[in-house]
Protein backbone atom coordinates (compact mmCIF):
# COMPACT_ATOMS: atom_id res chain seq x y z
CA UNK A 1 0.00 0.00 0.00
CA UNK A 2 1.41 3.38 -0.94
CA UNK A 3 1.61 6.19 1.57
CA UNK A 4 -1.07 8.12 -0.31
CA UNK A 5 -3.43 5.15 -0.18
CA UNK A 6 -2.82 4.76 3.55
CA UNK A 7 -3.54 8.45 4.15
CA UNK A 8 -6.70 8.46 2.07
CA UNK A 9 -8.14 5.30 3.68
CA UNK A 10 -7.26 6.64 7.10
CA UNK A 11 -9.00 9.93 6.36
CA UNK A 12 -11.94 8.02 4.98
CA UNK A 13 -12.27 6.22 8.28
CA UNK A 14 -12.57 9.47 10.20
CA UNK A 15 -15.94 11.14 10.01
CA UNK A 16 -17.06 14.69 10.57
CA UNK A 17 -17.23 14.59 14.37
CA UNK A 18 -13.70 13.32 15.08
CA UNK A 19 -12.15 15.88 12.75
CA UNK A 20 -14.33 18.68 14.14
CA UNK A 21 -13.57 17.51 17.68
CA UNK A 22 -9.82 17.45 17.07
CA UNK A 23 -9.93 20.94 15.55
CA UNK A 24 -12.02 22.19 18.48
CA UNK A 25 -9.59 20.80 21.05
CA UNK A 26 -6.60 22.22 19.14
CA UNK A 27 -8.22 25.68 18.94
CA UNK A 28 -9.13 25.45 22.58
CA UNK A 29 -5.54 24.83 23.61
CA UNK A 30 -4.32 27.59 21.28
CA UNK A 31 -6.82 30.00 22.90
CA UNK A 32 -5.77 28.99 26.39
CA UNK A 33 -2.09 29.43 25.56
CA UNK A 34 -2.63 32.89 24.08
CA UNK A 35 -5.05 34.13 26.73
CA UNK A 36 -3.13 32.64 29.67
CA UNK A 37 -4.11 33.50 33.21
CA UNK A 38 -6.78 31.60 35.07
CA UNK A 39 -7.70 29.37 32.10
CA UNK A 40 -4.20 27.89 32.22
CA UNK A 41 -4.88 26.65 35.75
CA UNK A 42 -8.24 25.22 34.68
CA UNK A 43 -6.62 23.28 31.87
CA UNK A 44 -3.76 22.12 34.09
CA UNK A 45 -6.27 20.64 36.49
CA UNK A 46 -8.18 19.14 33.56
CA UNK A 47 -5.03 17.33 32.49
CA UNK A 48 -4.45 16.03 36.03
CA UNK A 49 -8.05 14.85 36.35
CA UNK A 50 -7.62 13.37 32.88
CA UNK A 51 -4.78 11.18 34.12
CA UNK A 52 -6.94 10.05 37.03
CA UNK A 53 -9.91 9.27 34.74
CA UNK A 54 -7.85 7.37 32.18
CA UNK A 55 -6.78 5.12 35.04
CA UNK A 56 -10.26 4.80 36.51
CA UNK A 57 -11.45 3.81 33.05
CA UNK A 58 -9.35 0.64 33.21
CA UNK A 59 -11.37 -0.55 36.17
CA UNK A 60 -14.78 0.97 35.50
CA UNK A 61 -14.75 1.15 31.71
CA UNK A 62 -12.79 -1.77 30.34
CA UNK A 63 -13.44 -4.17 33.21
CA UNK A 64 -16.90 -2.86 34.12
CA UNK A 65 -16.39 -2.77 37.90
CA UNK A 66 -17.56 -0.01 40.21
CA UNK A 67 -15.09 1.92 42.33
CA UNK A 68 -16.07 4.97 44.33
CA UNK A 69 -12.79 4.97 46.20
CA UNK A 70 -9.97 5.65 43.73
CA UNK A 71 -9.55 9.06 45.38
CA UNK A 72 -7.85 7.10 48.19
CA UNK A 73 -4.94 6.34 45.87
CA UNK A 74 -4.81 9.91 44.63
CA UNK A 75 -4.50 10.96 48.28
CA UNK A 76 -1.72 8.42 48.73
CA UNK A 77 0.11 9.90 45.75
CA UNK A 78 -0.46 13.48 46.85
CA UNK A 79 0.60 12.96 50.44
CA UNK A 80 3.42 10.63 49.48
CA UNK A 81 4.88 13.28 47.22
CA UNK A 82 4.29 16.10 49.70
CA UNK A 83 5.87 14.29 52.62
CA UNK A 84 8.86 12.96 50.67
CA UNK A 85 9.60 16.33 49.08
CA UNK A 86 8.84 18.70 51.96
CA UNK A 87 9.99 16.62 54.92
CA UNK A 88 12.79 14.63 53.34
CA UNK A 89 13.84 16.83 50.44
CA UNK A 90 13.37 14.21 47.72
CA UNK A 91 13.48 14.96 44.03
CA UNK A 92 9.92 15.46 42.71
CA UNK A 93 10.26 12.72 40.07
CA UNK A 94 11.63 10.25 42.61
CA UNK A 95 8.84 11.13 45.03
CA UNK A 96 6.21 10.68 42.31
CA UNK A 97 7.51 7.25 41.35
CA UNK A 98 7.96 6.15 44.96
CA UNK A 99 4.38 7.23 45.74
CA UNK A 100 3.12 5.26 42.77
CA UNK A 101 4.95 2.19 44.04
CA UNK A 102 3.36 2.63 47.48
CA UNK A 103 -0.08 3.09 45.93
CA UNK A 104 0.48 0.00 43.79
CA UNK A 105 1.30 -2.14 46.80
CA UNK A 106 -1.60 -0.64 48.77
CA UNK A 107 -4.02 -1.38 45.95
CA UNK A 108 -2.95 -5.03 45.87
CA UNK A 109 -3.40 -5.32 49.64
CA UNK A 110 -6.80 -3.60 49.55
CA UNK A 111 -7.96 -5.06 46.27
CA UNK A 112 -7.21 -8.69 46.98
CA UNK A 113 -9.97 -9.12 49.58
CA UNK A 114 -12.28 -6.35 48.32
CA UNK A 115 -12.55 -7.48 44.72
CA UNK A 116 -14.33 -10.65 45.76
CA UNK A 117 -17.35 -8.40 46.09
CA UNK A 118 -19.48 -7.51 43.11
CA UNK A 119 -21.81 -4.77 41.92
CA UNK A 120 -23.27 -2.62 44.67
CA UNK A 121 -21.26 -4.37 47.38
CA UNK A 122 -18.02 -3.55 45.61
CA UNK A 123 -19.20 0.04 45.15
CA UNK A 124 -19.93 0.35 48.89
CA UNK A 125 -16.61 -1.22 49.92
CA UNK A 126 -14.59 1.08 47.66
CA UNK A 127 -16.65 4.05 48.81
CA UNK A 128 -15.68 3.18 52.37
CA UNK A 129 -12.05 3.02 51.30
CA UNK A 130 -12.24 6.62 50.09
CA UNK A 131 -13.93 7.78 53.30
CA UNK A 132 -11.41 6.01 55.51
CA UNK A 133 -8.52 7.56 53.61
CA UNK A 134 -10.09 10.98 53.98
CA UNK A 135 -10.47 10.47 57.74
CA UNK A 136 -6.90 9.32 58.06
CA UNK A 137 -5.65 12.37 56.19
CA UNK A 138 -7.60 14.59 58.59
CA UNK A 139 -6.85 12.79 61.84
CA UNK A 140 -3.26 11.56 61.53
CA UNK A 141 -1.89 15.02 62.08
CA UNK A 142 1.70 14.07 62.87
CA UNK A 143 2.06 12.79 59.31
CA UNK A 144 -0.53 14.65 57.27
CA UNK A 145 -0.75 17.94 59.19
CA UNK A 146 -4.55 17.52 59.29
CA UNK A 147 -6.74 20.18 57.69
CA UNK A 148 -3.75 22.42 57.20
CA UNK A 149 -2.27 20.06 54.68
CA UNK A 150 1.09 20.64 53.02
CA UNK A 151 2.25 23.72 51.19
CA UNK A 152 5.52 24.62 49.55
CA UNK A 153 5.66 21.40 47.54
CA UNK A 154 8.33 21.93 44.86
CA UNK A 155 7.31 22.01 41.17
CA UNK A 156 8.04 19.15 38.81
CA UNK A 157 11.54 18.92 37.49
CA UNK A 158 14.71 16.94 37.14
CA UNK A 159 17.77 18.21 39.00
CA UNK A 160 18.28 21.92 38.32
CA UNK A 161 15.57 21.99 35.63
CA UNK A 162 12.20 22.83 37.12
CA UNK A 163 8.90 23.55 35.41
CA UNK A 164 7.66 26.78 36.95
CA UNK A 165 6.16 28.69 34.04
CA UNK A 166 2.41 28.11 33.89
CA UNK A 167 2.43 27.45 30.14
CA UNK A 168 5.35 25.04 30.47
CA UNK A 169 3.48 23.24 33.25
CA UNK A 170 0.49 22.78 30.97
CA UNK A 171 2.67 21.45 28.15
CA UNK A 172 4.30 19.05 30.58
CA UNK A 173 0.90 17.80 31.82
CA UNK A 174 -0.37 17.47 28.25
CA UNK A 175 2.57 15.20 27.45
CA UNK A 176 1.95 13.11 30.55
CA UNK A 177 -1.77 12.77 29.77
CA UNK A 178 -0.92 11.85 26.20
CA UNK A 179 1.38 9.09 27.42
CA UNK A 180 -1.36 7.91 29.79
CA UNK A 181 -3.89 7.74 26.95
CA UNK A 182 -1.38 6.03 24.68
CA UNK A 183 -0.76 3.31 27.29
CA UNK A 184 -4.51 2.92 27.72
CA UNK A 185 -5.02 2.48 23.98
CA UNK A 186 -2.24 -0.06 23.63
CA UNK A 187 -3.48 -2.11 26.56
CA UNK A 188 -7.11 -1.98 25.45
CA UNK A 189 -6.32 -3.57 22.12
CA UNK A 190 -4.27 -6.44 23.42
CA UNK A 191 -4.76 -9.88 24.90
CA UNK A 192 -4.81 -8.21 28.32
CA UNK A 193 -7.37 -5.58 27.29
CA UNK A 194 -9.61 -8.10 25.57
CA UNK A 195 -9.67 -10.18 28.75
CA UNK A 196 -10.71 -7.12 30.79
CA UNK A 197 -13.45 -6.20 28.32
CA UNK A 198 -14.71 -9.78 28.22
CA UNK A 199 -15.04 -9.72 32.02
CA UNK A 200 -17.04 -6.49 31.88
CA UNK A 201 -20.07 -8.09 30.22
CA UNK A 202 -19.76 -11.80 31.00
CA UNK A 203 -17.65 -13.18 33.81
CA UNK A 204 -19.07 -16.63 33.12
CA UNK A 205 -18.10 -16.53 29.46
CA UNK A 206 -14.63 -15.22 30.30
CA UNK A 207 -14.00 -17.85 32.99
CA UNK A 208 -15.09 -20.62 30.61
CA UNK A 209 -12.37 -19.51 28.20
CA UNK A 210 -9.72 -19.79 30.88
CA UNK A 211 -9.47 -16.13 31.88
CA UNK A 212 -8.54 -15.79 35.56
CA UNK A 213 -11.20 -13.30 36.58
CA UNK A 214 -9.87 -12.28 39.99
CA UNK A 215 -6.34 -11.77 38.69
CA UNK A 216 -7.44 -9.54 35.82
CA UNK A 217 -9.79 -7.51 38.01
CA UNK A 218 -6.95 -6.95 40.45
CA UNK A 219 -4.62 -5.92 37.62
CA UNK A 220 -7.16 -3.33 36.41
CA UNK A 221 -7.61 -2.07 39.97
CA UNK A 222 -3.86 -1.70 40.45
CA UNK A 223 -3.43 0.13 37.13
CA UNK A 224 -6.24 2.51 38.14
CA UNK A 225 -4.49 3.08 41.47
CA UNK A 226 -1.16 3.82 39.77
CA UNK A 227 -2.78 6.43 37.54
CA UNK A 228 -4.66 7.89 40.52
CA UNK A 229 -1.46 8.13 42.54
CA UNK A 230 0.34 9.83 39.65
CA UNK A 231 -2.55 12.30 39.37
CA UNK A 232 -2.36 13.01 43.10
CA UNK A 233 1.39 13.65 42.91
CA UNK A 234 1.00 15.85 39.83
CA UNK A 235 -1.60 17.91 41.66
CA UNK A 236 0.77 18.40 44.56
CA UNK A 237 3.65 19.50 42.32
CA UNK A 238 1.62 21.72 40.03
CA UNK A 239 -0.50 23.48 42.65
CA UNK A 240 2.14 23.30 45.38
CA UNK A 241 -0.44 22.70 48.07
CA UNK A 242 -2.59 19.77 49.20
CA UNK A 243 -5.16 19.21 51.93
CA UNK A 244 -7.64 16.42 52.70
CA UNK A 245 -10.37 18.28 50.78
CA UNK A 246 -8.46 17.98 47.51
CA UNK A 247 -8.93 14.21 47.56
CA UNK A 248 -12.38 14.17 49.17
CA UNK A 249 -15.80 13.17 47.95
CA UNK A 250 -15.83 16.06 45.50
CA UNK A 251 -13.10 14.31 43.54
CA UNK A 252 -15.23 11.15 43.22
CA UNK A 253 -18.20 13.10 41.88
CA UNK A 254 -16.16 15.20 39.48
CA UNK A 255 -14.24 12.26 38.03
CA UNK A 256 -17.41 10.20 37.55
CA UNK A 257 -18.94 13.08 35.64
CA UNK A 258 -15.86 13.31 33.46
CA UNK A 259 -15.80 9.59 32.78
CA UNK A 260 -19.44 9.44 31.68
CA UNK A 261 -19.47 12.72 29.77
CA UNK A 262 -16.41 11.65 27.80
CA UNK A 263 -17.37 8.03 27.30
CA UNK A 264 -16.67 5.23 29.74
CA UNK A 265 -14.78 2.28 28.24
CA UNK A 266 -13.33 4.25 25.33
CA UNK A 267 -9.69 5.20 24.91
CA UNK A 268 -10.09 8.95 24.41
CA UNK A 269 -13.30 9.45 26.39
CA UNK A 270 -11.80 9.97 29.85
CA UNK A 271 -9.40 12.66 28.59
CA UNK A 272 -12.10 14.41 26.54
CA UNK A 273 -14.48 14.23 29.48
CA UNK A 274 -11.91 15.73 31.80
CA UNK A 275 -11.37 18.70 29.46
CA UNK A 276 -15.06 19.34 28.77
CA UNK A 277 -16.26 18.86 32.34
CA UNK A 278 -13.50 21.17 33.59
CA UNK A 279 -14.39 23.91 31.13
CA UNK A 280 -18.13 23.65 31.58
CA UNK A 281 -18.22 25.51 34.93
CA UNK A 282 -16.16 28.31 33.35
CA UNK A 283 -18.56 28.56 30.43
CA UNK A 284 -21.70 28.61 32.57
CA UNK A 285 -20.13 31.07 35.03
CA UNK A 286 -21.52 33.93 32.92
CA UNK A 287 -25.04 32.92 34.02
CA UNK A 288 -24.16 34.21 37.48
CA UNK A 289 -26.23 32.74 40.29
CA UNK A 290 -27.81 30.24 37.89
CA UNK A 291 -24.46 28.63 37.18
CA UNK A 292 -25.12 25.45 39.16
CA UNK A 293 -28.43 24.98 37.37
CA UNK A 294 -26.86 25.68 33.99
CA UNK A 295 -24.07 23.21 34.76
CA UNK A 296 -26.50 20.47 35.76
CA UNK A 297 -28.68 21.16 32.74
CA UNK A 298 -25.74 20.89 30.38
CA UNK A 299 -24.74 17.57 31.95
CA UNK A 300 -28.26 16.17 31.70
CA UNK A 301 -28.56 17.21 28.07
CA UNK A 302 -25.25 15.57 27.27
CA UNK A 303 -26.19 12.34 29.01
CA UNK A 304 -29.54 12.23 27.20
CA UNK A 305 -28.30 13.06 23.71
CA UNK A 306 -24.83 11.52 23.86
CA UNK A 307 -25.36 8.66 26.34
CA UNK A 308 -22.20 6.86 25.26
CA UNK A 309 -20.13 9.96 25.91
CA UNK A 310 -18.69 12.60 23.65
CA UNK A 311 -16.11 10.22 22.24
CA UNK A 312 -19.05 8.09 21.06
CA UNK A 313 -19.75 10.80 18.48
CA UNK A 314 -16.75 9.45 16.60
CA UNK A 315 -18.72 6.34 15.75
CA UNK A 316 -21.79 8.10 14.38
CA UNK A 317 -22.43 6.73 10.91
CA UNK A 318 -19.46 4.38 11.13
CA UNK A 319 -19.27 0.61 11.19
CA UNK A 320 -18.48 -0.87 14.60
CA UNK A 321 -14.76 -0.93 15.15
CA UNK A 322 -12.88 -4.16 14.64
CA UNK A 323 -9.77 -5.14 16.57
CA UNK A 324 -7.94 -1.98 15.62
CA UNK A 325 -8.59 1.48 16.86
CA UNK B 1 -9.66 -45.01 27.46
CA UNK B 2 -12.33 -42.49 28.28
CA UNK B 3 -11.36 -38.83 27.90
CA UNK B 4 -13.85 -37.83 30.58
CA UNK B 5 -14.77 -40.18 33.33
CA UNK B 6 -17.27 -39.42 36.05
CA UNK B 7 -17.83 -41.58 39.12
CA UNK B 8 -20.62 -41.31 41.68
CA UNK B 9 -21.16 -37.62 41.04
CA UNK B 10 -23.70 -36.20 43.46
CA UNK B 11 -24.94 -32.69 44.16
CA UNK B 12 -27.33 -31.75 46.94
CA UNK B 13 -28.80 -28.26 47.37
CA UNK B 14 -30.13 -28.30 50.98
CA UNK B 15 -32.17 -31.48 50.79
CA UNK B 16 -32.83 -31.35 47.07
CA UNK B 17 -30.78 -33.95 45.24
CA UNK B 18 -29.99 -32.41 41.86
CA UNK B 19 -27.57 -35.15 40.76
CA UNK B 20 -27.35 -38.57 42.33
CA UNK B 21 -24.48 -41.03 41.90
CA UNK B 22 -23.91 -40.37 38.21
CA UNK B 23 -21.33 -42.52 36.41
CA UNK B 24 -20.34 -41.59 32.90
CA UNK B 25 -17.50 -42.36 30.49
CA UNK B 26 -17.06 -40.22 27.41
CA UNK B 27 -14.68 -41.95 24.96
CA UNK B 28 -12.10 -39.82 23.18
CA UNK B 29 -13.30 -38.68 19.76
CA UNK B 30 -16.96 -39.39 20.41
CA UNK B 31 -20.01 -37.21 20.03
CA UNK B 32 -21.82 -37.85 23.27
CA UNK B 33 -25.16 -36.44 24.40
CA UNK B 34 -26.87 -36.13 27.75
CA UNK B 35 -30.62 -35.75 27.48
CA UNK B 36 -33.42 -35.52 29.98
CA UNK B 37 -36.61 -33.62 30.71
CA UNK B 38 -36.53 -30.12 32.20
CA UNK B 39 -35.25 -30.17 35.75
CA UNK B 40 -33.53 -33.53 35.32
CA UNK B 41 -30.24 -32.02 36.53
CA UNK B 42 -28.44 -31.70 33.19
CA UNK B 43 -27.12 -28.19 33.72
CA UNK B 44 -26.08 -28.98 37.30
CA UNK B 45 -24.13 -31.91 35.90
CA UNK B 46 -22.44 -29.67 33.33
CA UNK B 47 -21.64 -26.98 35.87
CA UNK B 48 -19.83 -29.55 38.00
CA UNK B 49 -17.86 -30.93 35.05
CA UNK B 50 -16.66 -27.46 34.08
CA UNK B 51 -15.78 -26.38 37.61
CA UNK B 52 -18.55 -23.80 38.02
CA UNK B 53 -20.14 -25.79 40.83
CA UNK B 54 -18.49 -27.97 43.47
CA UNK B 55 -19.94 -31.48 43.75
CA UNK B 56 -21.17 -32.83 47.09
CA UNK B 57 -19.40 -36.12 46.39
CA UNK B 58 -17.96 -38.14 43.54
CA UNK B 59 -15.04 -37.63 41.19
CA UNK B 60 -14.46 -36.23 37.72
CA UNK B 61 -11.34 -37.08 35.72
CA UNK B 62 -10.21 -35.53 32.44
CA UNK B 63 -7.76 -37.74 30.59
CA UNK B 64 -6.96 -39.56 33.82
CA UNK B 65 -6.31 -36.37 35.83
CA UNK B 66 -8.64 -35.52 38.67
CA UNK B 67 -10.45 -32.22 38.09
CA UNK B 68 -13.13 -32.58 40.76
CA UNK B 69 -12.30 -29.42 42.72
CA UNK B 70 -10.15 -27.61 40.21
CA UNK B 71 -11.04 -24.00 39.33
CA UNK B 72 -12.84 -23.12 36.08
CA UNK B 73 -9.90 -21.44 34.40
CA UNK B 74 -7.57 -24.37 35.15
CA UNK B 75 -10.10 -26.85 33.80
CA UNK B 76 -10.37 -24.71 30.68
CA UNK B 77 -6.58 -24.68 30.41
CA UNK B 78 -6.62 -28.49 30.55
CA UNK B 79 -8.76 -28.50 27.41
CA UNK B 80 -12.33 -28.68 28.67
CA UNK B 81 -14.21 -25.73 27.18
CA UNK B 82 -17.92 -25.09 27.61
CA UNK B 83 -20.68 -22.92 26.25
CA UNK B 84 -23.78 -21.77 28.11
CA UNK B 85 -27.50 -22.29 27.79
CA UNK B 86 -27.96 -18.53 28.08
CA UNK B 87 -25.57 -17.11 25.49
CA UNK B 88 -22.69 -15.24 27.12
CA UNK B 89 -21.78 -12.63 24.52
CA UNK B 90 -18.99 -10.16 25.17
CA UNK B 91 -20.88 -6.98 24.43
CA UNK B 92 -19.37 -3.94 22.80
CA UNK B 93 -17.13 -6.21 20.75
CA UNK B 94 -17.38 -7.35 17.16
CA UNK B 95 -17.98 -11.02 16.36
CA UNK B 96 -14.31 -11.34 15.39
CA UNK B 97 -13.16 -9.81 18.68
CA UNK B 98 -15.35 -12.24 20.61
CA UNK B 99 -13.50 -15.09 18.93
CA UNK B 100 -10.16 -13.38 19.55
CA UNK B 101 -10.92 -13.49 23.28
CA UNK B 102 -11.33 -17.25 22.82
CA UNK B 103 -7.62 -17.50 21.97
CA UNK B 104 -6.72 -16.36 25.49
CA UNK B 105 -5.38 -19.75 26.58
CA UNK B 106 -3.54 -20.36 23.34
CA UNK B 107 -1.70 -17.04 23.30
CA UNK B 108 0.62 -15.24 25.69
CA UNK B 109 1.39 -11.68 26.61
CA UNK B 110 0.53 -9.29 29.42
CA UNK B 111 0.86 -5.61 30.16
CA UNK B 112 4.56 -5.26 29.32
CA UNK B 113 4.39 -6.94 25.92
CA UNK B 114 1.18 -5.07 25.05
CA UNK B 115 3.08 -1.80 25.58
CA UNK B 116 6.26 -2.82 23.78
CA UNK B 117 4.58 -4.78 20.98
CA UNK B 118 7.61 -6.94 20.12
CA UNK B 119 7.63 -8.71 16.72
CA UNK B 120 6.40 -12.02 18.15
CA UNK B 121 3.34 -10.27 19.57
CA UNK B 122 2.52 -8.65 16.24
CA UNK B 123 2.76 -12.04 14.56
CA UNK B 124 0.56 -13.55 17.25
CA UNK B 125 -2.06 -10.81 16.81
CA UNK B 126 -2.09 -11.22 13.04
CA UNK B 127 -2.29 -14.95 13.50
CA UNK B 128 -5.33 -14.90 15.79
CA UNK B 129 -7.03 -12.27 13.66
CA UNK B 130 -6.77 -14.59 10.65
CA UNK B 131 -7.73 -17.67 12.65
CA UNK B 132 -10.74 -15.89 14.16
CA UNK B 133 -12.04 -15.20 10.66
CA UNK B 134 -11.46 -18.82 9.67
CA UNK B 135 -13.44 -20.01 12.67
CA UNK B 136 -16.27 -17.60 11.91
CA UNK B 137 -16.37 -18.90 8.35
CA UNK B 138 -16.31 -22.44 9.75
CA UNK B 139 -19.54 -21.86 11.71
CA UNK B 140 -21.06 -19.90 8.80
CA UNK B 141 -20.59 -16.39 10.16
CA UNK B 142 -17.88 -15.29 7.73
CA UNK B 143 -19.83 -12.22 6.66
CA UNK B 144 -20.71 -11.17 10.22
CA UNK B 145 -17.09 -10.87 11.42
CA UNK B 146 -17.13 -7.10 11.85
CA UNK B 147 -20.66 -6.82 13.12
CA UNK B 148 -21.40 -5.94 16.70
CA UNK B 149 -21.83 -9.32 18.42
CA UNK B 150 -24.75 -8.28 20.63
CA UNK B 151 -26.75 -7.16 17.57
CA UNK B 152 -26.56 -10.56 15.85
CA UNK B 153 -29.72 -12.68 15.82
CA UNK B 154 -29.95 -15.23 18.61
CA UNK B 155 -29.14 -18.23 16.41
CA UNK B 156 -26.00 -16.55 15.13
CA UNK B 157 -24.94 -15.64 18.66
CA UNK B 158 -25.07 -19.32 19.54
CA UNK B 159 -22.88 -20.20 16.57
CA UNK B 160 -20.54 -17.37 17.55
CA UNK B 161 -20.23 -18.82 21.04
CA UNK B 162 -19.30 -22.16 19.51
CA UNK B 163 -16.66 -20.50 17.30
CA UNK B 164 -15.30 -18.71 20.36
CA UNK B 165 -15.05 -21.97 22.27
CA UNK B 166 -13.27 -23.56 19.30
CA UNK B 167 -10.65 -20.80 19.45
CA UNK B 168 -9.57 -22.21 22.82
CA UNK B 169 -8.66 -25.45 21.01
CA UNK B 170 -10.67 -27.74 23.28
CA UNK B 171 -10.01 -31.44 23.65
CA UNK B 172 -13.48 -31.79 25.08
CA UNK B 173 -16.18 -29.34 24.08
CA UNK B 174 -19.22 -29.08 26.34
CA UNK B 175 -22.28 -27.58 24.68
CA UNK B 176 -25.13 -26.66 27.02
CA UNK B 177 -28.43 -26.87 25.11
CA UNK B 178 -26.99 -25.32 21.94
CA UNK B 179 -30.26 -25.68 20.04
CA UNK B 180 -32.44 -23.98 22.69
CA UNK B 181 -34.46 -21.22 21.07
CA UNK B 182 -33.36 -22.04 17.52
CA UNK B 183 -35.75 -22.65 14.63
CA UNK B 184 -35.58 -25.83 12.55
CA UNK B 185 -33.35 -24.27 9.91
CA UNK B 186 -30.91 -22.91 12.49
CA UNK B 187 -30.89 -26.25 14.33
CA UNK B 188 -29.88 -28.03 11.11
CA UNK B 189 -27.03 -25.58 10.56
CA UNK B 190 -25.91 -26.10 14.15
CA UNK B 191 -26.08 -29.89 13.85
CA UNK B 192 -23.82 -29.71 10.84
CA UNK B 193 -21.32 -27.50 12.69
CA UNK B 194 -21.26 -29.86 15.67
CA UNK B 195 -20.60 -32.83 13.38
CA UNK B 196 -17.78 -30.97 11.63
CA UNK B 197 -16.22 -30.13 14.98
CA UNK B 198 -16.34 -33.78 15.96
CA UNK B 199 -14.82 -34.77 12.61
CA UNK B 200 -11.87 -32.52 13.46
CA UNK B 201 -11.12 -34.93 16.28
CA UNK B 202 -12.64 -32.91 19.10
CA UNK B 203 -14.67 -34.87 21.61
CA UNK B 204 -18.10 -33.27 22.03
CA UNK B 205 -20.42 -33.66 24.99
CA UNK B 206 -23.73 -31.93 24.57
CA UNK B 207 -26.74 -31.47 26.74
CA UNK B 208 -29.87 -31.27 24.74
CA UNK B 209 -33.57 -30.98 25.07
CA UNK B 210 -34.17 -31.53 21.36
CA UNK B 211 -34.32 -35.33 21.11
CA UNK B 212 -34.58 -35.24 17.30
CA UNK B 213 -31.25 -33.46 17.02
CA UNK B 214 -29.52 -35.75 19.48
CA UNK B 215 -30.68 -39.07 18.02
CA UNK B 216 -29.60 -37.81 14.61
CA UNK B 217 -26.02 -36.80 15.41
CA UNK B 218 -24.89 -38.39 18.70
CA UNK B 219 -22.87 -41.61 18.80
CA UNK B 220 -23.96 -42.34 22.31
CA UNK B 221 -26.59 -40.95 24.64
CA UNK B 222 -27.06 -40.90 28.40
CA UNK B 223 -30.47 -40.09 29.87
CA UNK B 224 -30.98 -38.24 33.14
CA UNK B 225 -34.25 -38.14 35.03
CA UNK B 226 -34.75 -36.70 38.53
CA UNK B 227 -30.97 -36.38 38.87
CA UNK B 228 -30.22 -40.06 38.14
CA UNK B 229 -28.83 -41.64 35.03
CA UNK B 230 -31.62 -44.01 33.94
CA UNK B 231 -30.16 -45.24 30.66
CA UNK B 232 -27.17 -45.10 28.36
CA UNK B 233 -26.59 -46.47 24.87
CA UNK B 234 -26.63 -45.82 21.15
CA UNK B 235 -29.43 -43.66 19.74
CA UNK B 236 -31.21 -46.84 18.55
CA UNK B 237 -31.03 -48.42 22.00
CA UNK B 238 -32.20 -45.25 23.69
CA UNK B 239 -35.20 -44.87 21.41
CA UNK B 240 -36.32 -48.39 22.37
CA UNK B 241 -35.44 -48.23 26.08
CA UNK B 242 -38.67 -48.66 28.08
CA UNK B 243 -37.58 -46.44 30.99
CA UNK B 244 -36.63 -43.65 28.63
CA UNK B 245 -39.91 -43.85 26.77
CA UNK B 246 -41.77 -43.75 30.07
CA UNK B 247 -39.77 -40.89 31.54
CA UNK B 248 -39.23 -38.74 28.56
CA UNK B 249 -39.70 -39.82 24.99
CA UNK B 250 -43.19 -41.14 25.53
CA UNK B 251 -44.75 -37.78 26.13
CA UNK B 252 -42.51 -36.09 23.58
CA UNK B 253 -43.22 -38.50 20.71
CA UNK B 254 -46.93 -38.53 21.46
CA UNK B 255 -47.10 -34.80 20.93
CA UNK B 256 -44.76 -34.79 17.95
Amino acid sequence: MTLRAIISTRLGRYGFFPVAGAIFIALLFAFVFIKGGYLLTVMQLAMIYGVFCVGLNFFMGYTGQASFGQNAFAALGGYGTAILCVQYGWEPIAALIASMAIAGVASVVVGYPTLRLRGHYLAMATFALGLITYDISVQWQSVTQGYMGYSGIPPLGIGPFTVEDERAKLVCLMVILFIGVWISGRLRNSRFGRALRAISTSELGAAALGIRISRYKLAAFVIAALYASAAGSLFAHVVGFISPEVFGLQMVVVTFTMLYVGGVGTVLGPAIGAIIASLLPEIVRSTGRFQDIAYALALILMLIYVPKGLSGLANVGKKPASGEG
Amino acid sequence: MALLSVRGLTKRFDGLVANSEIDLDVPEGSLFAVIGPNGAGKTTFFNMLSGFLAPTSGTIALDGKDITRVSQDKIAAMGLIRTFQLVQMFQGMSAAENVEVGFHLRTRGGVASALMRPPWLKRQEEDIRAKARELLAFVGLGRQADMNAELLPYGQQRLLEVARAMAAEPRLLLLDEPAAGLNAHETDALAEVIQHINQRGITVLLIEHDVGLVTRIAHRIAVLDFGCKIAEGTPEEIKKHPDVIAAYLGTETASA
